[in-house]
C-alpha cells in the first residue's frame, strides 16, 4: 500500500498519562513516530499533540479512530501536507571565526531567512523555520563551514480548513451538557 | 465504601493485601450492605467479576492490593476489554511519597494496564475518590463497556475528607453513543429491502444494548435468517425458526457457506472477529455489508461496510425496522437445510448418539441442556469443551452463554462460572470445562467451599489438551508435543473441598449422573472421562476461505 508522510493532531484533556496512551496506539502497530510535539493548545484546557508518521491512508485512519476511542481524546484527525501549513524550527550552532571569515554564511542566512539568535567570540547560533527538506538544506549548506551543533523541533502544523472542526465539537458537547443536567 | 454503594454495588470480588488494608478495614463496617467474595487468586476476582457482569448487566467490581495482586488481575482485565465487559478493579497502592522508589509491592499498574483498559488512573489523595469512581463507573458502564483500574495509594485510603457523591452522567471527551446518522439508516433500509439472499449475524452489542427484541422485529418484519457470533450466543432463541446457529472456525457448516453466498450481510453489534471471517480476502466478497455498531473503531477495522450505522442498536435498529417492507426468503432460508442436514449426518449424529464405547463431549452438553429445559446458563471455559459448548447447548434466554471469546483465557471458566452463580442465584449455572483449563485455576473451589455457590462443574476429561491435540492431529503431522496430561483424581480434590462429585465414562451412567447432580442446588463436580481423542468439526482450517469447511 501507499505510504505517505501523515500528520496526526490530537487533541486532549490535561490529565496525567495521556501520551502514554497515545505512543502505545503506534507502537502497536510498530508505526515509527518521526516527530511529536505536545504543547498546550488555542483553547484553555485543551492540549494538543501533532504527530507525523509515515504509513497508509488505511492504517492511519484506524490508529486515528483508536485515538479518538481513548477516553481523555477530545477528538483525532489526520493530514497530508497539501491540507495543512507546518512549519519546523531547527537551531545551528557554528564557529563565528567561519562566520566572520567568509560572506557565504551571512548570504545563506538571508537566502534561508534564517537569523543570528547569539553570537559570541567562540560560537554562533542561528535559527531557520522552514520544512524538512529546507532546514537539512541550510544544513549542508552550513556544514560546508562546519556545524559544531544542530537540533530540530518536530512539526507543528494549521489546518487549511475555514472549519473549525474542534470548536465545533466542544460546542456541540456544551449543548449535550445542558441537555444531561 | 459509600462510593461503591452510592453506584448500587452489591458484591465485590477480592484479595486483601497491605496496601489496601485501610479500604479492607472499613469494609469490616459495610459487611450488610456489601457482600465480599474472598477468591483464592486475584486472576479468580476479576473473572469472576466478568461472569457476575455477563448475566446481570452490572458493572463487576475487583478489590485487590498493589505489586503482585495487581498483575496478577492483567488476564482478566484484558479479557473483560476484549469481550467489551463491565468491570471496576480497585488496586491499592503504596503511599504516595513512595511512588517511583521501587517500595515494597510497588508496580506501576496504571501504565501497564493503559492498554488494556477503557480508563486507568491513580488516585493520589483521598478528596479525588468520590469524583474518580462515579467516573470509573460511567466509563465502564456507557457506551461499549469495558474495564477500567483505579489504582488507589494508601494516603489517600486513610485520609479523612468530607463525602460529597456526585454520580458522572457527562465526559465532555467521550462520547459513548453515537448519534445515529440518518441517510445511512435509509440507505440500510434500501439495501436490504431490495435484497433476495440477506444474511444477519448478531454479536454480543445485541445483549449489551438491551435489544433483543427490537433486533427480532426486524428479522421477523424481513424474514432474514440469522447467525450469531460466540459472544452474541442466547441474544436469540435456539428454536427461533430464522436462527440458524454459529458461522467461524468450527462454526455451522450452512452458516459459513451462506455468508459467502447472501446478497446483504448484516452485522448487529459485532465486530467481525477472524474466528468468524477467517481470511478477509475470501470473506462474503459477493455481499453488500451492513454494519451496526457502537464503536466507531470497529467500523470498517476488519471487513469494509458499504453502510456502517453507527449507534446503539437498541435505538438503530428499531429505526430501520420501520422503513422496512414486511418481506418473506422462503426459498433462501430453506437453502440452509440441504447443509445442515449433511452436518448432522456426518458430524452430529455421530456425536450426539455415538456408536463407539467412548462418550462424546457433544453427547454430555446436549444432555444436559435438554435436561435443563435449555433454561441454564453455561458457562465454559477455553478450548474443546467451548466449542462443544457453544455447538451442543441451546438457548431460551438471553445472557445466559458465559464465555471467553477475545482473549480465549484457559482458566476463566470455574471462576466466571462462581461469578455468574452469585449473579444469578436462582438460575442453575453449568460449567463446562476440559482438564486443561481447570487445572489453571483449580484453587476456586475453595471459594465455592467457603460460599457454597451452587456451580455445576462439567469436567470434560480426556486428559488432553484436546484442542491443541486435535492441531497437532490435523496439522503437525501428529507430532504432540506437550500436549498429555497426567491428571489427579479430581473427585477426590472437589471432595477434600467438600463438594460433591462423581466420575463417569459410560454412556449409560450420563443420565442417572445429570440427575444426580441436578438434585439440588449445591455445587458439584461431574467429571466424565471422554473419548481422549475427540475431535471438534466442523472445522475451517486457519487461513482457508471461511466457505472452505472440513466435517472431518
Amino acid at each position: 500500500m501507499e505510504q505517505t508522510l501523515y500528520t496526526v493532531i490530537v487533541f486532549s484533556e490535561n490529565r496525567p498519562g495521556l501520551l502514554n496512551q497515545v505512543s502505545i496506539i503506534f507502537n502497536r502497530r510498530r508505526l515509527n513516530i518521526e516527530s511529536l510535539t505536545v504543547s498546550a493548545s488555542s483553547i484553555e484546557g485543551v492540549h494538543k499533540f501533532t504527530i507525523t508518521a509515515t504509513t497508509d491512508e488505511e492504517t492511519i485512519s484506524k490508529v486515528v479512530k483508536e485515538l479518538e476511542k481513548r477516553v481523555d481524546v477530545l477528538k483525532a484527525y489526520y493530514y497530508v501536507d497539501s491540507e495543512i501549513i507546518y512549519q519546523e524550527i531547527a537551531l545551528y550552532k557554528v564557529d563565528t571565526e567561519a562566520v566572520l571569515n567568509s560572506d557565504v554564511i551571512e548570504e545563506l542566512v538571508r537566502k534561508y531567512n534564517a537569523r543570528f539568535l547569539e553570537i559570541t567570540r567562540s560560537f554562533s547560533v542561528i535559527e531557520m523555520a522552514g520544512h524538512t527538506d529546507e532546514i537539512l538544506e541550510f544544513y549542508n549548506a552550513l556544514n560546508e563551514f562546519g556545524v559544531m551543533q544542530f537540533v530540530r523541533s518536530g512539526r507543528i502544523a494549521i489546518t487549511k480548513s475555514t472549519k473549525e472542526l474542534l470548536s465545533d465539537f466542544l460546542d456541540q458537547r456544551n449543548a449535550d451538557k445542558l441537555l444531561k443536567d | 465504601m459509600r462510593s461503591f454503594i452510592a453506584e448500587g454495588v452489591d458484591t465485590i470480588f477480592g484479595y486483601p493485601g497491605g496496601a489496601i488494608m485501610p479500604v479492607y478495614d472499613a469494609l469490616y463496617d459495610f459487611r450488610d450492605h456489601l457482600r465480599h467474595i474472598l477468591v483464592r487468586h486475584e486472576q479468580g476476582a476479576a473473572h469472576a467479576a466478568e461472569g457476575y457482569a455477563r448475566v446481570t448487566g452490572k458493572t463487576g467490581v475487583v478489590l485487590v492490593t498493589s505489586g503482585p495482586a495487581a498483575t496478577n488481575i492483567i488476564t482478566g482485565v484484558t479479557d473483560a476489554m476484549l469481550d467489551s465487559t463491565p468491570m471496576v478493579v480497585v488496586t491499592g497502592q503504596v503511599v504516595a511519597s513512595l511512588l517511583a522508589t521501587d517500595a515494597f509491592q510497588e508496580t506501576d499498574i496504571v501504565s501497564i494496564t493503559q492498554p488494556i483498559t477503557k480508563w486507568s488512573y491513580q488516585i493520589r489523595s483521598a478528596s479525588e475518590i468520590a469524583w474518580a469512581i462515579a467516573r470509573a463507573f460511567y466509563i465502564a458502564r456507557e457506551g461499549r463497556p469495558g474495564p477500567v483500574v483505579l489504582d488507589l495509594t494508601k494516603n489517600a485510603q486513610t485520609e479523612l475528607v468530607d463525602f460529597h457523591y456526585k454520580p458522572c452522567h457527562f465526559i465532555r471527551s467521550y462520547v459513548p453513543i453515537p448519534k445515529p446518522d440518518m441517510s445511512n439508516i435509509e440507505e440500510a433500509a434500501k439495501i436490504i429491502n431490495q435484497s433476495v439472499r440477506p444474511f444477519a449475524i448478531v454479536g454480543q452489542g445485541v445483549i449489551l444494548g438491551h435489544a433483543e427484541n427490537e433486533v427480532l422485529a426486524m428479522l421477523e418484519k424481513a424474514q432474514i435468517p440469522v447467525a450469531s457470533t460466540l459472544l452474541g450466543l442466547s441474544a436469540v432463541p435456539s428454536k427461533h425458526p430464522l436462527y440458524k446457529g454459529m458461522p467461524g472456525m468450527h462454526g455451522k457448516y450452512s452458516c459459513n457457506v451462506k455468508m459467502n453466498e447472501c446478497d446483504v450481510l448484516i452485522g448487529i453489534g459485532m465486530r467481525f472477529d477472524d474466528r468468524i471471517t477467517s481470511t478477509l480476502n475470501s470473506f462474503a466478497k459477493q455481499a453488500k455489508v451492513i454494519h451496526f455498531d457502537i464503536d466507531q473503531a470497529e467500523m470498517h477495522k476488519n471487513v469494509k461496510a458499504d453502510v456502517p450505522v453507527l449507534g446503539n442498536v437498541k435505538e438503530t435498529i428499531p429505526l430501520v425496522t420501520a422503513l422496512l417492507s414486511p418481506n418473506r426468503h422462503d426459498e433462501w432460508i430453506k437453502s440452509f437445510d440441504s447443509y445442515d442436514d449433511t452436518e448432522y449426518d456426518e458430524v452430529i449424529k455421530e456425536e450426539l448418539n455415538p456408536t463407539s464405547k467412548d462418550i462424546k463431549m457433544g453427547e454430555v452438553v446436549h444432555r444436559i441442556s435438554e435436561k435443563t429445559n435449555h433454561d441454564a446458563i453455561f458457562v465454559t471455559d477455553v478450548g474443546q469443551n467451548q466449542m462443544m459448548g457453544a455447538r451442543y447447548s441451546q438457548f431460551t434466554k438471553s445472557r445466559s452463554f458465559v464465555t471467553s471469546g477475545g482473549l480465549g483465557t484457559m482458566g476463566f471458566g470455574l471462576p466466571a462460572a462462581v461469578g455468574a452463580k452469585i449473579g444469578k442465584p436462582d438460575r442453575t449455572v453449568c460449567l463446562f470445562v476440559g482438564d486443561g483449563g481447570f487445572q489453571m485455576t483449580i484453587q476456586e473451589l475453595g471459594t465455592i467451599m467457603q460460599e457454597n455457590i451452587g456451580v455445576k462443574i462439567v469436567l470434560l476429561n480426556n486428559n488432553f489438551l484436546g484442542m491443541v491435540r486435535q492441531w497437532q492431529e490435523m496439522f503437525f503431522d501428529e507430532r504432540y508435543s506437550f500436549t498429555t496430561l497426567h491428571n489427579p483424581d479430581f473427585v477426590k480434590i472437589a471432595a477434600a473441598y467438600g463438594i460433591k462429585g462423581k466420575r463417569i465414562k459410560e454412556h449409560h451412567e450420563l443420565d442417572a449422573a445429570i440427575e444426580e447432580m441436578f438434585q439440588d442446588d449445591a455445587p458439584y463436580l461431574l467429571e466424565v472421562q471422554i473419548e481422549p481423542k475427540g475431535m471438534v468439526f466442523p472445522m475451517v482450517p486457519a487461513g482457508a476461505p471461511i466457505s472452505d469447511v472440513r466435517l472431518k
